[in-house]
């Protein structure tokens, strides 16, 4: 076993709302990810996948509100801290987050070399012009980004060319954990891949020691990381390899996930899509019991009085679901 | 498959071109192209490829700098507001965001109820109207009842996407031209949304454009696929055909882009 890199205990945030009312985003999360490793996190829109982000890392203002669990950072528990000490000390160099509109945060009144400057700036490392030059170009060739794309502003950037340039930027400072909020959702598919090719090359170069990547496109997440864990409501549902959560999940909701992946492939025309009925539930009151019971094919009149919790079964794999593995099988089998 | 069948739309040498000398860009490059009834077209292209632009201009928001376009055989006559409405009658669209889709200020019940009049129920009783509206949100999945008196940003962006199909369901359109209707949904309403789409289909026998740059859910759900490059058409045929055994070097790339669970995706194709 890898040294763990990032682990979570028992997470719970919340938001609350102008009328004083709590939203529970993100309820009893636990994960963990160690050397080298990367997991990706799926769900709906709304089921908390990017207040999750937000919270791993430990960087609370209003609207969100930290309640309890842990938040370890490569040995070090950084969920006691303050905003400020966190943004000085973790965001950056043991955590970079890349937020979903990454690219439309670049400054167009500055080259991309300030970026550069301004993130060794905050962090109170001092480099002369042309050191700064020189490391800067060096870390942007080994990536494949051209290094003329330094002295260049924003807005003579492609889209896909602006969302690598902020990686670049976002991990020069060799963060522990990177953080990537649908980094290539708004990207068209030959920019999507020299995105992903490019986060694959920070972890292959050692630059970032584990990742989490954040986004509802299931093939992708199934071409990027090892780890695969779905979200519902606020909770995790399932956790395990990628192959294991495409090819055979457990938890109902994530099966109805799977099964309404479309990839262009010879004989996925046939496959008849399913989709899932209802809506999420109201975080500002979930249900007693199982989160996902109202919406559920195979609920049983205790799933909707029961909370369940997350069980282990081996193997890295983990799910929350009162059906047996026995039983899954069983039942998913007559379909 | 659907060589028996009426043609709908035609066009042929449809052009548009933005600007003037040097900065001429041809936006849509002599383009032809037939759609047919009953039949569900994909048209695939990556951003800057033009498939907007050719969108608007079926739709008869812009001109087409040249080409002609035949509807139903004839052709198109929409000069002046007032063939431009009757054109509408006869095609319909849904956008990529839901959002801005609706009138902020306007009722969904009024929303339905325009479609209503529109499609010549303007003279049935209250009870009547009521019973349509009612018949078109169980269509789509939603309850008319906790609808009305509702705004449409009360709505998620799923509910509002399936409120413009509902939409779609009273005004029965010959054509629906739909521009990346489930980008900015996830993957479990979107199942729910193409669903929908083909079942209004298979009632209406309507033809359903859809511009995306998707390939996974043209092959999907298309039976004839247009693949855009650069404003040309560079490739079309049955979706079997385009997408499984593709021709064209740009539908190779396009295809191996894109990330696949059951083949491995090679990712030193990109420099």
């Amino acid at each position: 076993m890898g040294k763990k890199m990032l682990e979570v205990n028992n997470l719970k945030t919340k938001y609350v709302t102008r009328f004083h009312e709590d939203v529970y985003a993100v309820d009893d999360v636990s994960l963990s990810i160690e050397e080298g490793k990367s997991l990706g996190i799926a769900g709906e829109s709304g089921c908390g996948k990017s207040t999750l982000a937000l919270s791993l890392m430990g960087y609370y203002f209003a609207p969100l509100h930290y309640i309890s669990g842990d938040i370890i950072v490569d040995g070090k528990n950084i969920s006691g801290m303050k905003p400020d000490e966190v943004r000085k000390t973790i965001l950056g160099n043991e955590i970079a987050y890349i937020p979903q509109a990454a690219m439309n945060a670049l400054n167009p009144t500055q080259k991309i070399i300030s970026f550069l400057g301004d993130v060794l700036q905050a962090h109170d490392i001092k480099l002369s012009k042309k050191d700064l030059l020189d490391m800067a170009a060096e870390r942007f060739e080994a990536l494949g980004l051209p290094k003329e794309v330094l002295q260049k502003h924003a807005v003579e950037l492609s889209g896909g060319m602006k969302q690598r340039t902020v990686i670049a930027v976002s991990t020069i400072l060799n963060p522990k954990v990177l953080i990537a909020d649908e980094p290539s959702s708004a990207l068209d598919v030959t920019s999507q891949k020299m995105v992903i090719k490019m986060m694959r090359e920070l972890m292959e170069k050692g630059y970032i020691k584990s990742m989490i990547f954040i986004t509802h496109e299931l093939p992708l997440l199934y071409n990027v990381t090892d780890d695969i864990m779905v979200m519902y409501a606020g909770q995790i549902v399932e956790r395990g390899s990628a192959k294991e959560m495409v090819f055979d999940p457990m938890h109902p909701y994530a099966k109805g996930l799977m099964e309404s992946i479309i990839v262009p492939e010879a004989g996925t025309r046939d496959v008849k899509l399913k989709a899932i009925p209802g809506t999420p539930p109201n975080l500002k009151k979930p249900p007693e019991g199982c989160r996902f019971a109202e919406r559920c094919r195979y609920a049983k009149p205790a799933c909707y009085l029961i909370a369940p919790q997350m069980r282990d079964i081996g193997g890295g794999r983990m799910h929350r679901c009162m059906m047996g593995e026995e039983r899954m099988k069983e039942v998913y089998s007559h379909e | 498959m659907s060589d028996g069948k009426m043609a709908i739309l035609n066009g042929k040498g449809v052009t548009k071109v933005f600007g003037l000398g040097d900065k001429k860009t041809v936006a849509v490059d002599h383009v032809d192209f037939s759609f047919k009834k009953g039949e569900i077209i994909s048209i695939v292209g990556e951003s800057g490829s033009g498939k907007t632009t050719l969108f608007k201009m079926i739709l008869g928001l812009i001109n087409m700098t040249e080409g002609e376009m035949f509807f139903q055989e004839k052709p198109r006559d929409i000069k002046g507001y007032a063939k431009k409405r009757e054109y509408w009658k006869n095609i319909q669209a849904i956008f990529q965001d839901p959002f801005s889709s609706f009138n902020m200020f306007t009722k969904i019940d009024s929303v339905l109820l325009d479609c209503i009049n529109l499609s010549g129920g303007k003279n049935l009783s209250k009870k009547e109207k009521d019973e349509k509206m009612t018949e078109a949100c169980s269509f789509v999945n939603l309850k008319y009842a906790e609808l009305t008196n509702k705004y449409p940003f009360e709505l998620s962006g799923g509910q509002m996407q399936r409120l413009m199909i509902a939409r779609i369901f009273l005004l029965k359109p010959r054509i629906l031209m739909a521009d990346e209707p489930t980008s900015m949904i996830d993957a479990c309403s979107r199942a729910t949304i193409l669903d929908m789409l083909l079942k209004l289909r298979d009632e209406t026998d309507m033809t359903v454009v859809f511009i995306t740059h998707d390939i996974g859910l043209a092959y999907y759900i298309s039976d004839t696929v247009y693949i855009m490059e650069h404003g040309k058409f560079v490739e079309h045929g049955s979706a079997e055909e385009v997408i499984i055994n593709p021709q064209a070097a740009y539908t190779k790339r396009l295809i191996s882009d894109v990330p696949k669970i059951h083949e491995e995706w090679d990712l030193s194709t990109v420099s």
